[in-house]
């Protein structure tokens, strides 16, 4: 893990009008990390993610990239330094086939004709390297299962060779063996060198991928965790805000139970 | 058990992502849509395309046999050189608008205006280049530009200020109605010019022999050229390409249909100009829509407008161009029109004009609901369309029985659209 991290967020605030979303929230993801973005509904995950990507710009913070500060106003800024978001409805066209998706905006010609090929070649390639299985690259994305649309998701936002990939509740509609493709493929992007930022409520899929835990509270820091080391119970306080709430009192009354 | 135990033990915290993800496997699935060898593997795909509701021009293609097949057993005439030529000069004008409403539905939208955009386009033509005594070419080039300005027209008004595409071509159906009618002013029919430039469009034959048949030979060996090319580069490259012995029966196929649609042309007149001046046109817009980035932004536009506008892609710019192409299509279809009937007359682009266009390209296989078709099916659902009402006027059928069948055409390929729709859905869920 290197010493500089690819994004560093510093005292990063938005306002929508009488609500403050966002106040004084500090954010590292280092290449090759995965951290978890946790929080409960509200509590400013997904302003933080627009933020990042240009969507929604903070009004005030720093937005660090590999230790040089950048402005970034519109998607497109994020997109030029590295930032590749996959957002939870994925923005896939259901009608194109998987080759097409894939090079949505940024197909390849040969002498002004799409080359099909080359791009088919690619994707296959693409999809090899990040370990997907999809049961033909040249069938409509309709019928590929949600855990196959996810990873073509993921797969397209690595096709820009970004740094940073931040993934937007990837797992919420998945089921079992869908989820476990996610999360390998998740782990892929690590081994890659890439830094993750994870979105989830999951706190399992936090568990098995992630290496560090952000949590976000009323729209400011409540502590950022090293997975190897802290319980699931003192992610969920940080989350809820007490040690001492429904989640916790229920936990300790079932594991009193059966002694 | 006990060695569970030391296993786990063996990993402390059990942490997930200890165990390196799995080794690279194969991009492709084997266990799905790998084709087996032989007319087997042919015939075990073709099911699964139809159970899962990939139906293509299978249901047009089909249900066109069956009307040629009743109308040759109530009619032997039917079938006859005279009359199959002349079918196929009369879905030309039609069949041209058919092309550009493929293309708006395609965007998942609707244009009701095409009608009175050819019959304006027409008007326009007849009034500059008889009455003004403009050159017809300049009159041509002048009745497409008004064809296309009022798509543009359309295009803006949905495009950029959010009216629906319904309204506004609705709106364009009644403004252009009435704009033909005070051009055409005090004369209420043009003639046109016997030998002139778009006379001609539909009255000429290439009665030369060679024409028919050098234009089938020039369309095999083109396509099989392109197929073959194509493997070829697909080989080099690795990844999966069509093979031969497929390549080989679809050029046979081809082969076989155009050297009997020549035979059969030769037979009558030869090949007839408007006939030709509709295949180059659908293969250029074939090309267009399957080849060029701008057919892919078509097609993304009617899958994911959103997913398209996230991709970069310019959804304004792409929608006022399509209703563009789709008001100098019409415009050029009722120059046709208006060749065929030698006239520019009040009543042109009125009637049943603008429903057989929209018919046409959705009994061909385009979807209604945006994002699945081809411009082929302007050609398809013209010949059914066409052939219904040249068997029934040969049978001696009033014109309302014509209606009533074309009516219910329509409505079963819609029903087929849906249907098999919601059968892709279910089937892309398992």
């Amino acid at each position: 893990m290197s010493a500089t991290p690819v994004l560093a967020l510093r005292g990063v605030s938005k306002r929508f009008g009488a609500v403050q979303a966002l106040t004084d929230v500090h954010l590292a993801v280092h290449a090759g990390e995965v951290v978890a973005l946790v929080g409960d509904n509200g509590a400013g995950k997904s302003t933080l993610v627009k933020a990042i990507a240009g969507v929604g710009p903070a009004d005030e913070g720093a937005f660090v990239w590999q230790g040089r500060p950048e402005r970034v106003t519109r998607p497109h800024d994020a997109q030029a330094l590295g930032v590749a978001t996959v957002y939870q409805d994925l923005a896939l066209c259901d009608n194109l086939d998987v080759v097409g998706n894939l090079f949505l905006g940024r197909e390849i010609h040969r002498s002004g004709v799409l080359d099909e090929v080359e791009m088919e070649r690619r994707s296959r390639e693409l999809l090899q390297t990040l370990s997907i299985r999809i049961p033909s690259v040249r069938i409509p994305v309709a019928s590929l299962s949600g855990g196959q649309r996810q990873t073509v998701a993921i797969a397209r936002s690595m096709l820009g060779e970004p740094s940073l990939v931040i993934l937007d509740e990837p797992t919420a509609a998945l089921g079992v063996e869908q989820t476990a493709q996610v999360l390998d493929l998740v782990e892929r992007l690590r081994e890659r060198g890439l830094a993750v930022l994870l979105i989830s409520h999951n706190m399992a899929d936090v568990k098995a991928v992630a290496d560090t835990v952000a949590v976000l509270r009323l729209g400011r820091n409540n502590g950022v965790f090293d997975v190897a080391t802290t319980s699931q119970e003192e992610v969920i306080a940080a989350i809820t805000g007490a040690t001492e709430n429904a989640v916790t009192r229920r936990k300790a009354r079932t594991a009193e139970a059966p002694q | 058990m006990s060695t569970d135990v030391t296993k786990s033990q063996g990993e402390p915290g059990g942490a997930a992502h200890d165990g390196a993800a799995p080794a690279a496997v194969p991009a492709t699935d084997p266990r799905l849509l790998v084709r087996e060898q032989g007319l087997a593997g042919y015939w075990a795909d073709f099911t699964r395309r139809m159970r899962s509701g990939e139906l293509g021009s299978v249901p047009v293609v089909v249900g066109l046999a069956v009307i040629w097949l009743v109308f040759w057993l109530l009619d032997d005439k039917f079938l006859s050189a005279q009359n199959l030529s002349n079918l196929s000069v009369y879905v030309v004008g039609t069949g041209l608008i058919s092309v550009g409403v493929v293309f708006v539905l395609l965007l998942g939208e609707i244009d009701l205006s095409v009608g009175s955009v050819s019959g304006l386009a027409g008007a326009v033509f007849a009034v500059l280049a008889v009455n003004e005594g403009v050159p017809e070419w300049l009159a041509l080039v002048a009745a497409l530009l008004t064809g296309c300005l009022a798509g543009v027209v359309h295009g803006f008004f949905f495009a950029r200020v959010g009216v629906p595409a319904f309204v506004v071509t609705l709106a364009g159906l009644l403004f252009w109605n009435g704009l033909m009618l005070q051009v055409l002013a005090s004369d209420g029919t043009i003639n046109l010019r016997d030998g002139g430039l778009v006379r001609q469009l539909t009255s000429y034959y290439f009665t030369d022999v060679a024409a028919a048949y050098g234009l089938a030979l020039i369309a095999v060996l083109g396509y099989f050229t392109a197929q073959w090319h194509e493997h070829r580069r697909r080989t080099a490259a690795q990844v999966p390409a069509r093979p031969v012995n497929e390549i080989v029966v679809r050029t046979a196929v081809l082969a076989a249909l155009a050297f009997a649609a020549a035979y059969m042309l030769n037979q009558y007149r030869g090949l007839p100009l408007a006939l030709l001046v509709f295949l180059a046109v659908l293969v250029a817009f074939d090309f267009l829509l399957r080849r060029t980035g701008y057919g892919r932004r078509v097609f993304a536009l009617g899958g994911n407008t959103e997913a398209a506008r996230r991709a970069g892609i310019d959804v304004a710019a792409v929608r006022i161009s399509v209703f563009a192409l789709a008001g100098t299509l019409a415009a050029f279809g009722g120059l046709l029109i208006a060749s065929r009937i030698a006239a520019a007359n009040q009543g042109a682009g009125s009637g049943v004009l603008l429903m057989e266009a929209i018919a046409a390209a959705v009994i061909g296989g385009t979807s209604l609901f945006g994002g699945r078709g081809t411009v082929w099916s302007a050609l398809l659902g013209m010949l059914v369309i066409g052939s219904i009402s040249n068997g029934l006027a040969l049978l001696g059928s009033p014109s309302h029985v014509q209606y009533m069948i074309t009516g219910a055409v329509l409505l079963a390929a819609v029903v087929i659209d849906s249907v098999s729709r919601r059968t892709q859905r279910t089937a892309g869920r398992t």
